[in-house]
């Protein structure tokens, strides 16, 4: 205890696991990408396999873990195709310098949107498998017969002509000479013997010991702690502050300007900053946002919902407004969705070390080479003098994809050449400077002909575009392909219905607050749109919810599945126990199909006990289903948090929530078992981290309107005096 | 200076008077296990033993226990390798990202210290912890095998 820590390279590469060798950092702060097999000198396979002499396998993992589960799955992936003993895995993160110097070999390391496994399956698999055949071949040539004779499974090449065998550890270096071969053929799934099953995660006995090192845990000879203000008021900066009124402070290093709206007090350890930076006197230029209002933006919105106003077409076929026009029965209803945080647990932060020879940062990252062109560009030195170290993430949830904190550490380093700075946010931090979940409203208008069915649908979002503000070259004609996940014809968030006149519409409108992708992100409010109209439709009809939903399924096989499956299970057929009412929500994000039904009752009209969630699931390949259905599980409490607690509101250009006690979340007592279906159907491969969380909303939404007739359009229920009994 | 007893050992640290037990414990002791969520007492991030009692060590000064046995994670396991809930949280792969799960685990060590066989009910009323990753049904799950072990 008590400064015993020590900081190993190698111990930073893997995030954590325990190795006893490496290079002790102490004041020789590494250098220089130097090849990733420089850590121990074993031999490295190829860019994603190291076998060790005694045949440990550690593989390479580009994609960050946040809890995800996607390190496990992708080791189980490369291990799959390698044929090595499960058992001696463990992994490691190359880091981006290293990347970027081996003219990118282990492709993107950005880890959002679901993609971690089904984006990077295809190039793993052949790493795995390319350095099977380098060993078997090592092997081959070691014993002088044809490769193709011999055959590798656990670790072990043998030879069955001879009887001779041998270990991956005694060949990997002479396989590491030989010249890979260009194309090497795949498993198929169905003879998958490590991945597909449901195996313990790699990298849990740390984090229930305390061992596992995150950001804020990182520690630095010498190292300073800072903590930071941006102006509160979104797009406002920074006038002035006077540090000669914590100048006495103890502790108290400096305080300092970082880019040209913050502030941070560098300390000796980080109370001392924090205490000493919120008794800064700083005086803030509000800029231009200082009236900006969540009325307001209301307001602003609902204006884009009216047909005067422009909009852009997303999705269309026959003719929605005849079909309307011409309609037996017309049905029509707005939604809202608010602003909200991320709030992953791990407050934001990193750590710098900035000299002008080299600047190296240690952070959680949901983007390494992002984070590192944020390190090379707030440095302004050459990427070959730059590098990022990534540690295990506290969360991520689509925040720790953007890189303000890195930039800033950064900028704040270089004001200090030569000590590490660790900067850490605090949590009201975090509230005030999200990347919010973008705000919306939703106006549908649904058009039932003499016989109930529904023969027209209009949908017309008006909001928010993330990619306006992050990657504005992605918006076309003032349409953002994202902000209809869920309600377009093609791609990987396909509408799951047959509408036979549909017309969809995004009227963009992007007030200042920062958004960014969230867990789930436009598929949950989308689905939250749709799903509950749907509903809506149905009852209008005088249809049950699910035959409605059946009978507009006919070419989407794989959603009706799904939503089957869940109805199923909940016994859809049979009613309900006394006192317990029951809804449904079907949709698809990130190329997986998924389904929900919620069980629910309610007390004093407002008090809502949610006793069962059954959730299916279609990923196409199951790489590892226990984490699959753990995603499930941890999908509903982030979604059914964000329905009941989850708004972020503004006034006078600031956020009003400062903390978990004015933007709260789901407690363990509020939350049922999750039945979580897995029902891999192949033939593509989807995420799994996202797509279920956005049925979470609707399908409750859809059991309260079942329990008390009452619909609910506006979120989060907090503000309805809604919430757990 | 502050004498403090963590995980069975005196130490003595030289904090300011108002520093929170959670960064005498992060920051002065070096133990990183215990972790920074809120500040204010609602997550349960940074939840200790104070003479076995869960409590939430941000909202404690450090010189107002001194004296006191303060157990943090990495104590938990005391002489032996793991405590009974550590094998279950890892038999049952209970954590995703893990940030919180060094609140939890003593959140739920403290409640078995005074119900070994908790109900779903008890449960309920002594954890209050915030999970982000939304772990709580593996959490519940693991308790209740750890209560049987």
């Amino acid at each position: 205890m008590g400064g015993s820590f020590s900081l190993h390279r190698r111990g930073f590469i893997i995030g954590g696991a325990s190795l006893g060798a490496g290079l002790a950092l102490g004041l020789d702060i590494p250098g220089g990408p130097k090849g990733a097999l420089a850590a121990d000198g074993a031999p490295e396979v190829n860019a994603w396999v190291v076998i060790e002499p005694d045949d440990r396998v550690i593989i390479r993992i580009a994609r960050s873990e946040m809890g995800q589960g996607s390190l496990t799955g992708l080791a189980q992936l490369v291990a799959e195709e390698l044929e090595c003993d499960w058992a001696k895995v463990t992994t490691e993160y190359p880091t981006p310098g290293q990347s970027a110097a081996r003219n990118r070999v282990w492709g993107d390391f950005s880890t959002g949107g679901s993609r971690g496994i089904r984006g990077s399956q295809d190039y793993v698999r052949k790493g795995g498998a390319i350095a099977r055949q380098l060993l078997i071949q090592a092997a081959a040539n070691q014993w002088g017969v044809p490769a193709k004779d011999c055959r590798a499974e656990k670790g072990i090449i043998s030879h069955a002509a001879s009887g001779r065998s041998i270990s991956f550890g005694k060949v990997a270096a002479a396989a590491a000479k030989l010249t890979p071969p260009n194309d090497v053929a795949l498993k198929d799934p169905k003879d998958w013997k490590i991945a597909g099953k449901g195996v313990a995660r790699l990298d849990t006995a740390d984090k229930t010991n305390g061992k596992m090192i995150y950001g804020i845990d990182v520690k630095l000879p010498g190292l300073l702690s800072a903590a930071i203000k941006d102006c509160p008021t979104f797009g406002g900066r920074l006038k002035s502050f006077d540090k000669t009124a914590i100048a006495t402070l103890p502790g108290v290093v400096d305080a300092a300007p970082v880019g040209d709206s913050a502030v941070a007090v560098v300390a000796d350890s980080w109370w001392r900053a924090k205490k000493a930076l919120d008794a800064l006197p700083i005086v803030w230029d509000d800029g231009p946002n200082a009236n900006a209002s969540s009325a307001a933006t209301a307001a602003w919105l609902a204006e884009g919902l009216e047909d005067s106003q422009p909009a852009v077409v997303g999705n269309s076929n026959g003719d929605a407004k005849a079909a309307i026009a011409g309609a037996a029965k017309m049905i029509e209803a707005v939604y809202s969705y608010p602003h909200q945080n991320h709030a992953a647990m791990e407050p934001l932060n990193a750590t710098a070390l900035y000299t002008p020879e080299r600047c190296e940062v240690w952070t959680g990252t949901q983007n390494g080479e992002a984070a590192f062109a944020a390190v090379v560009a707030a440095s302004g030195l050459p990427a070959a003098k730059c590098e990022v170290h990534k540690v295990m993430l506290g969360g991520g949830f689509g925040r720790r994809g953007f890189t303000d904190y890195v930039t800033q550490a950064v900028l704040l380093a270089k004001q200090f050449p030569g000590r590490p700075v660790k900067l850490l946010w605090s949590r009201e931090e975090d509230m005030a400077h999200g990347k919010y979940h973008p705000v919306t409203q939703c106006r549908l208008v649904g058009a039932l002909d003499a016989d109930n069915k529904l023969v027209g649908l209009r949908i017309r979002l008006s909001g928010q575009s993330i990619l306006a503000s992050v990657r504005p070259e992605a918006v076309k004609n003032g349409l953002d392909p994202a902000a209809l996940q869920g309600l377009v014809a093609t791609g990987d968030a396909q509408l799951g219905y047959d509408i036979p006149n549909l017309l969809v519409e995004h009227a963009m409108r992007n007030p200042p607050v920062p958004p960014g992708f969230w867990r789930g992100v436009n598929i949950n409010h989308n689905a939250l749109y749709l799903e509950s109209f749907i509903d809506e439709l149905a009852h209008a009809a005088g249809a049950d919810p699910l035959a409605f939903r059946r009978g507009l399924m006919a070419s989407h096989p794989k959603q009706l599945a799904v939503l089957d499956a869940v109805a199923e299970r909940v016994g859809w057929s049979r009613p309900a126990p006394a006192g317990v009412h029951r809804g449904l929500a079907s949709f698809m994000g990130y190329g997986s199909y998924v389904a929900a039904a919620a069980e629910i009752s309610v007390e004093n009209a407002g008090r809502i006990k949610i006793h069962r969630i059954v959730a299916a699931t279609d990923p196409g390949y199951a790489v590892n289903p226990a984490q699959i259905e753990r995603q499930v599980s941890g999908s509903f409490v982030y979604g059914l948090s964000a329905l009941f607690f989850g708004a972020i509101t503004v006034k006078n250009g600031r956020a009003e929530q400062a903390n978990f006690d004015t933007y709260d979340s789901m407690r363990i007592k509020d939350m049922p078992k999750v039945e979580a279906i897995v029902m891999p159907s192949g033939g593509f491969w989807g995420g799994v981290g996202e797509p279920t969380i956005c049925v979470a909303a609707p399908a409750v939404l859809n059991a309260f309107f079942a329990a008390t007739g009452k619909r609910i359009r506006d979120v989060p229920l907090q503000k309805l005096d809604v919430g757990f009994v | 200076m502050t004498s403090l007893i963590v995980n069975g050992r005196a130490v003595e640290i030289d904090v300011d008077p108002d520093t929170p037990l959670l960064w005498a414990i992060r920051e002065q002791i070096g133990l990183t296990g215990t972790k920074y969520g809120c500040g204010i007492g609602q997550c349960g991030a940074c939840t200790v033993h104070i003479d076995g009692v869960a409590v939430r060590s941000c909202s404690v000064l450090a010189a107002d226990v001194a004296g006191k046995a303060i157990t943090t994670i990495e104590g938990l396991a005391e002489n032996a390798a793991q405590h009974r809930l550590q094998r279950a949280w890892i038999d049952h792969d209970v954590p995703q990202c893990g940030y919180c799960q060094s609140g939890m685990l003593m959140a739920a060590a403290a409640l078995l210290a005074e119900k070994p066989h908790p109900s779903d009910q008890d449960i309920d009323e002594a954890i209050s912890n915030i999970c982000r990753c939304g772990t709580f049904q593996q959490a519940r799950e693991a308790i209740h095998a750890a209560a049987k072990a």
